[in-house]
């Protein structure tokens, strides 16, 4: 534990590369299904990418803590034992404060124990690296999940129920208003095509992101 | 990481070690949240016995206006009045799944196999008139059971209001259940005739009638559970009897 020291530089490299450069769920493609599942409205997707980027940064803390001491043949499931208690913990948090939004959320905040982006930070950096790089590498990749999370469930509530966080922006014929809702856009698939063209105009931006064609 | 690591002791010393602590610090969490939880989950039902009531304004108190609002417990097949060992923690849900609680339903119109002897009902009160009375009705749709109240007038005909509290239907189109405006078309529609049969219909093209709602649209499989879980609870099996033998004048049944 000599190297406890705090390496500035890479804590802002874990934080900020995640979020364009190593995006979990637009570079990895990692977390896509609850991307799908929870971003009909803003407010949802935000409590989730909340709830995701406490597990992640907590996750890769304590698994980074006791890295030297996991045996390695038993190491995934130490991590999954880890996990699954934030998971657990986190989802009691939200039932006793956030009780709407919780239920809304249901089955999925309880998924966030098979996210991959938390197995996979925890198995690919906290397993390698000192528990502050690691916490902030769980904080970094959050934020890059977040990101992704909260531009859909943008799109998605804005054009599908004319509304953000709740209030009316474009006001739907349904309330007497002149906006057509878009259906399409409530319903899983619609989230597939906001993630394809997100991640079209992100290797527009930078190219290196291109896979090699096979 | 050091060699012996992989030691046959030091994997079980490691794996009991991690399972104790992490254990420890899921149950203390479930153990200090609970009132907490309980709470919301008591202020969600109030909540929605007030939205079916239509006595939830947006500025309302919840628990204070709750106030004039009695739960009853009913036995079905009789319609009386019965009092239940723990009504706090009275659970029709669970009731429903235990053998010596409930009952197999034979003409299961609204798909829910079995239903509990007794159901908690609430009634909105003036003195000793009751108000508005307000059911518990479930049954399924297309993809999930939906959960929900329908609060009926003192006439016993008229709704005053209706509320799904838990659905799992396609959002935006069964999932409309939920939508304010749609709820909106059913106050002061005529749910039962004067002998008390349920008489509601929902209907494609239009509305036209007093018993007539609004079909949701692109609904058709959630519009049909509805129809039937209506039917059923207000029927002769689910609440018939016990709303025959209501005394509004009184509040005994």
């Amino acid at each position: 534990m000599a190297t406890m020291a705090i390496d500035v530089k890479e804590i802002k490299n874990v934080i900020t590369k995640p979020i364009s450069d190593n995006n979990p769920i637009a570079l990895q493609i990692l977390g896509v299904c609850s991307a799908l599942a929870v971003t009909t409205k803003l407010e949802t997707a935000l409590i989730m990418c909340l709830a995701l980027t406490s597990v992640t940064a907590c996750s890769n803390l304590l698994i980074s803590l006791i890295r030297s001491q996991i045996p390695s043949s038993i190491r995934i499931i130490a991590q999954m034992t880890i996990i699954a208690s934030l998971v657990i913990v986190v989802d009691q948090v939200l039932k006793a404060y956030a009780f709407e939004t919780a239920k809304q959320l249901s089955v999925f905040v309880g998924l966030i124990i098979t996210n991959c982006i938390v197995m996979g930070r925890a198995e690919a950096y906290a397993m390698k690296n000192g528990p502050i790089n690691s916490f902030f590498d769980g904080i970094g990749n959050g934020l890059g999940y977040s990101v992704i999370l909260i531009i859909v469930g943008a799109v998605r509530e804005l054009f599908g129920a004319g509304k953000i966080l709740g209030y009316t922006i474009l006001n739907p014929v349904n309330d007497g208003g002149w906006y057509q809702t878009n259906g399409l856009l409530l319903l899983p698939p619609s989230a597939f095509f906001i993630i394809g063209l997100l991640i079209w105009a992100l290797r527009t931006w930078k190219p290196e992101q291109v896979e090699d064609a096979d | 990481m050091s060699a012996n690591n992989d030691s046959f002791s030091k994997t079980i010393i490691v794996s009991v070690a991690l399972c104790l602590v992490c254990s420890i610090l899921v149950s203390s969490a479930a153990v200090l949240l609970k009132d907490k939880q309980k709470a919301n989950a008591v202020l969600d039902k109030k909540r929605n016995v007030l939205i079916a009531a239509n006595l939830l304004k947006p500025d309302t108190d919840i628990t204070s206006a709750f106030a004039n609002i009695e739960q009853k417990f009913v036995d079905l097949e009789s319609g009386k009045f019965v009092s239940v060992n723990n009504p706090a923690t009275f659970n029709q849900r669970q009731l429903a799944k235990q053998a010596d609680s409930s009952v197999a339903i034979e003409k299961d119109i609204a798909s829910i196999g079995r239903r509990s002897k007794t159901a908690s009902v609430y009634l909105v009160k003036e003195g000793k008139k009751i108000k508005t009375i307000i059911l518990p009705i479930h049954g399924s749709g297309l993809f999930s059971t939906l959960y929900g109240f329908v609060a009926i007038d003192s006439d016993k005909q008229t709704v005053v209001g209706i509320k799904y509290y838990e659905q799992g239907e396609t959002p935006g189109l069964g999932g409309e259940v939920e939508n304010p405006l749609w709820l909106a078309l059913w106050p002061g529609k005529k749910i039962l005739d004067h002998q008390g049969k349920p008489v509601l219909q929902l209907v494609k093209g239009g509305a036209k009638k007093q018993n007539e709602v609004d079909a949701l649209s692109g609904a058709s499989m959630t519009t049909r559970g509805i129809q039937n879980m209506l039917d059923y609870w207000l029927g002769e099996h689910g609440f018939g009897p016990f709303l025959s033998r209501l005394d509004v004048r009184k509040g005994e049944a």
